[in-house]
């Protein structure tokens, strides 16, 4: 009987590689090219204009000697550690408390979800009224014959970072919560009747049991808070434009400014260079543990 | 004796039988009010007070004038009901020398949202579809680079993306702002699409390809129709999405074409005049309509759409 | 030759799935492929329909050689598990999608649905959605879906694996009849269950980790399987096995312990018995307990572990001198647990195994 060969491997498939062409090159030449060239430019004076002559890792030297980029840093930092902390525990809290088949259950989930579907820049706006010292909470306060509370977030350069973070929440918990929910769903009911049967009280059944079998769950959590906290840009742009003074400066608003506004490409890609770096740390361990470790055992 | 022994036992067993009887027997007495849910419901009635707050003062301040809000605080409701900020924020508020109002960045958004979804949504899907069902070599490395797309800040691919666009001559255009978001929306959108072709039967696939279809046929006769759901919930991410940017509306489009997000911020951040709270007020209302109305009309699917938008691999 | 396999190799990486398989398939063959899961048995069966890639080796088709080709394009029909029929479509439009792919005509499509209609008695089903059928009433409708392809090739992928046992019964038979309605048809079917493949098979390919163990009819697999793990693999409950030595003192013999069973009626194949290592099979079965057991060639008495009533018969776990041996009684015989009762067999019913190779003696 005849022998066939085998057809070119080229051509087998070839209307879905056709169909994933934008993805080819959205992945190739925006996403590994884009950062590549970004990286390559920060060690670059490029000013007005984008220009290959390198001069080392000067502009790094000189963004990490820039006030305002320590005190954007600075204000990451706390951002993020507040907004993890907070955002993590009051998800699970609300969860834990939907989780309780309570009545009414769809209300209360649509109350607490529906900030996420609102942009930063309403959050930012939003809040900002809210906290405005003349008409917002100080007022009402004060209005109660407290005169002397003070809670001025916004106009306060110690504490703005802190107004921030409260607007952010309130935009952010809903999705936590909601990933936190279907964490707790997804828990075998027969490890509740365990537990009563065995006359664990619920927090600890809680802390003991349930959230170390929601670890992925936390973990897609903890991923998604963490990308987030690195862009944060709209909502300070929206509720301080980084004010007063720099005090609330956050890294992305400083790529921007110097890229957009400052004329100064070579500080704007040093400092999303570094904003590159602190994700890489946060994702490529992450990456590494919920798929490297997948391979192996397939 | 003996018979008192015989009465003695007759009258434990009498008292064991009791006893018995006296303990609690039937449903389980239930209390409506019982402290642990006056605690919950309590926690979360004022939890869900503190959530709605920022829409109620957005309401309420929208609805007064001026001298109102300057005497009172933002929690008080309006004494007298007032419209004109909403016709003002629509049609008058200025930025810069422009004062037309909110409308031009409303309809300027939606001409940006609108081919942008329908892009975004079809040209993911179809990789989503390839990805699942006709694996190639090398797909993988290319998924694997685009979910890792999803995790870099946008920063750090802003300005070539500038070039690129400029290169194509579509800098400041609608255009351009449509495929920025095709290309930022592609990765979790694909991830979206192939998880979900995945969990479709491959048996389906495998009958429909005995069957003679081919790539298209098998994408609109056999999975299109299944998967209806999915692109409810991919329009519901794309639209809230798209309408909520900022950072791209801002960088990749000229002031008069800014969209909705950008022209409010500049209306309510304006250092020029008098600050009207309540035009403010009732612009950012206004921007945050569409995603609002987006969200109360979608229900469960806009949580749905959350859970897969959690990247899960 | 209606489907025949020459040096078929599949691998996924480092992994061969498929080992330089070969295999033969008759115009008109039921042919059914029987094996655990992950045996590569579907596998097999998804390069035949063209759904897999192969590494290496051809596959041909009526003649023809189909290696490469598309799966419309190699004239066959398939059947799935999960029946897998198109939610949105109704019975009708199921039938007719891959006609109105390859362009048949109009009145060549109706005249072919009201044919398999006909055939398969789902008439009053045609209008349906699949969500509106029954498991068994979709199946149909699957296996409807190959018949109107009018192909010469039938591939099964376990098709009754998610039918109850009732409706399994069922279905089997009318399978068996469709393949005898059918003149000229081959099918090829995949199965984990023994029973559906010794009642359908005209032969089994028996496979494990990619390769086929015993390709045979039936009757020959469950009475003379090549090698002990055919012999485990069939029959339900399981044959015996009791691990000792062949010795050749005057009339050959098997021994294990104290228990010394004469195998000279024994039919060894190839060049007779030679001392040594070897394992003993015999099928429950063919163990008889009392006076049924006093004619056999060999007699023993063992020891009544435990008892499963099953109504028709009872199964008997009990103990040979150590050894574990099971055996099925009928289900009035009054026994108990803790007797001890004669039993007898033949020898020559059994089957040999190599100790080392496994093979059959």
């Amino acid at each position: 009987m005849p022998q066939q060969r085998r057809p070119n491997q080229l051509f087998r498939n070839l209307h879905a590689k056709v169909a994933a062409i934008p993805m080819i090159l959205t992945a190739t030449i925006v996403f590994v090219g884009g950062t590549l060239w970004t990286v390559l430019y920060s060690f670059t004076s490029s000013g007005l204009l984008p220009r290959l002559n390198f001069v080392g890792l000067a502009q790094y030297e000189r963004l990490w000697s820039t006030r305002r980029w320590l005190v954007s840093v600075e204000n990451l930092a706390i951002f993020g550690v507040g907004k993890m902390v907070f955002a993590l525990v009051i998800g699970f809290v609300l969860a834990a408390l939907l989780d309780q088949k309570i009545r009414f259950e769809n209300t209360f989930r649509t109350i607490l979800l529906y900030p996420f579907a609102l942009s930063f820049i309403v959050t930012g706006l939003v809040w900002q009224w809210i906290l405005n010292p003349d008409f917002g909470v100080q007022s009402v306060v004060r209005g109660l014959g407290w005169e002397s509370f003070s809670f001025d977030p916004l106009y306060n350069p110690d504490i703005v970072i802190y107004g921030i973070l409260i607007a952010a929440l309130w935009q952010t918990t809903g999705l936590v919560m909601c990933l936190m929910l279907a964490g707790l769903r997804g828990i075998d009911e027969d490890i509740w009747k365990a537990a009563r049967v065995d006359g664990i009280p619920m927090w600890k059944t809680y802390l003991f049991i349930v959230i170390p079998m929601m670890r992925p769950v936390l973990i897609t959590a903890l991923v998604i808070i963490a990308t987030a906290i690195v862009k944060v840009y709209d909502l300070v742009v929206a509720q301080t434009s980084g004010g007063p003074g720099i005090a609330s400066e956050v890294p992305a608003k400083y790529v921007y400014d110097m890229m957009f506004s400052s004329q100064n490409l070579g500080q704007g890609f040093a400092a999303s260079t570094m904003m590159l770096l602190s994700v890489l740390i946060v994702v490529i361990p992450w990456a590494y543990l919920e798929f490297g470790g997948r391979k192996r055992h397939g | 004796m003996a018979d008192v022994a015989a009465l003695n036992t007759a009258g434990v067993a009498a008292d064991a039988v009791s006893k018995d009887l006296a303990g609690p027997r039937g449903a389980r007495p239930r209390r409506a009010i019982s402290r642990r849910n006056v605690f919950l419901y309590g926690t979360l009635f004022v939890i869900s007070v503190y959530y709605l707050l920022p829409l109620y003062v957005m309401i309420v301040t929208s609805l007064k004038g001026m001298p109102e809000i300057r005497l009172g605080n933002v929690f008080s409701p309006p004494m007298e009901i007032t419209f004109e900020p909403w016709v003002k924020a629509w049609a008058e508020a200025c930025t810069g020398l422009n004062c037309d109002g909110l409308s031009r960045g409303f309809w300027n958004s939606v001409q940006i949202t609108v081919p942008s979804v329908i892009l975004s949504i079809a040209i993911a899907s179809l990789n989503g579809y390839a990805l699942a069902n006709w694996r190639f070599k090398g797909a993988d490395v290319f998924f694997t680079i685009l979910i890792f797309g999803a995790f870099i800040p946008y920063q750090v691919m802003l300005y070539p993306m500038v070039i690129i666009l400029r290169e194509i001559g579509l800098y400041g255009s609608l255009s351009g702002l449509v495929l920025v978001h095709t290309i930022f929306g592609m990765p979790i959108l694909t991830l979206l699409f192939r998880n979900y072709f995945t969990s479709l039967p491959e048996e389906l696939f495998k009958a429909a390809r005995v069957d003679g279809a081919g790539f298209w046929g098998i994408y609109f006769k056999i999975m299109l129709p299944m998967s209806l759901p999915i692109f409810v919930v991919a329009l519901i991410i794309q639209i809230t999405g798209i309408w909520n940017d900022f950072l791209f509306g801002v960088v990749y489009t000229r002031p008069e074409s800014y969209p909705m997000t950008v022209q409010l911020n500049n209306i309510v951040n304006s250092v020029q005049g008098v600050k009207e709270y309540n035009v403010n007020m009732a612009a950012t209302l206004l921007t945050g309509l569409v995603p609002l109305i987006v969200y109360f009309a979608s229900g469960k699917l806009f949580v749905r759409g959350i859970a897969a938008g959690a990247v899960k691999g | 030759m209606s489907v025949s396999i020459k040096e078929l190799t599949l691998s996924f990486g480092d992994v061969e799935v498929l080992k330089r398989l070969d295999l033969e398939i008759e115009r008109g063959e039921f042919l059914v492929l029987l094996g655990s899961s992950g045996c590569g048995k579907s596998t097999l069966l998804n390069c035949i329909a063209g759904l897999l890639d192969i590494t290496d080796g051809q596959i041909f088709i009526n003649g023809r050689n189909v290696t490469w080709e598309q799966p419309k394009d190699r004239g066959i029909g398939m059947v799935f598990q999960s029946y897998a029929l198109y939610p949105q479509m109704t019975v009708e439009g199921n039938l007719s999608f891959g006609l109105k792919n390859a362009r048949v005509p109009k009145d060549e499509i109706a005249r072919r649905i009201a044919r398999a209609a006909e055939i398969l008695h789902m008439g009053p089903l045609l209008k349906r959605k699949p969500a509106q059928l029954s498991g068994g009433q979709r199946q149909r409708v699957a296996i409807g879906r190959a018949l109107v392809r009018d192909v010469d090739v039938f591939l099964f992928d376990e098709p009754l694996s998610n039918l109850d046992a009732k409706l399994r019964a069922e279905l089997r038979v009318e399978i068996k009849r469709l393949h005898q309605q059918l003149e000229n048809t081959t099918m090829i079917y995949v199965t984990h269950d023994q029973i559906e493949a010794m009642t359908l098979a005209d032969r089994i390919a028996i496979m494990r980790a990619g390769s086929i163990q015993q390709l045979a009819e039936p009757h020959t697999i469950y009475n003379r399987p090549v090698n002990k793990y055919v012999a485990g693999f069939i029959g339900s409950p399981s044959i015996n096995l009791i691990d000792g030595t062949i010795e050749m003192n005057g009339v050959p013999s098997f021994v294990a312990g104290r228990t010394r069973i004469g195998i000279e009626r024994y039919a060894f194949s190839g060049n007779g018995p030679k001392p040594g290592g070897a394992t003993f099979g015999i099928r429950p079965e063919h163990i008889f307990l009392g006076r049924a057991a006093a004619e056999e060639p060999f007699t023993a008495e063992v020891d009544v572990e435990v008892i499963e009533p099953m109504g028709a018969d009872t199964l008997v776990w009990s103990k040979l001198d150590g050894h574990e041996l099971r055996f099925r009684v009928d289900g009035q015989v009054p026994i108990r647990t803790g007797e001890r009762v004669p039993i007898g067999f033949d020898p020559a019913r059994a089957s040999i195994f190599d100790a080392e190779t496994e093979m059959r003696l």
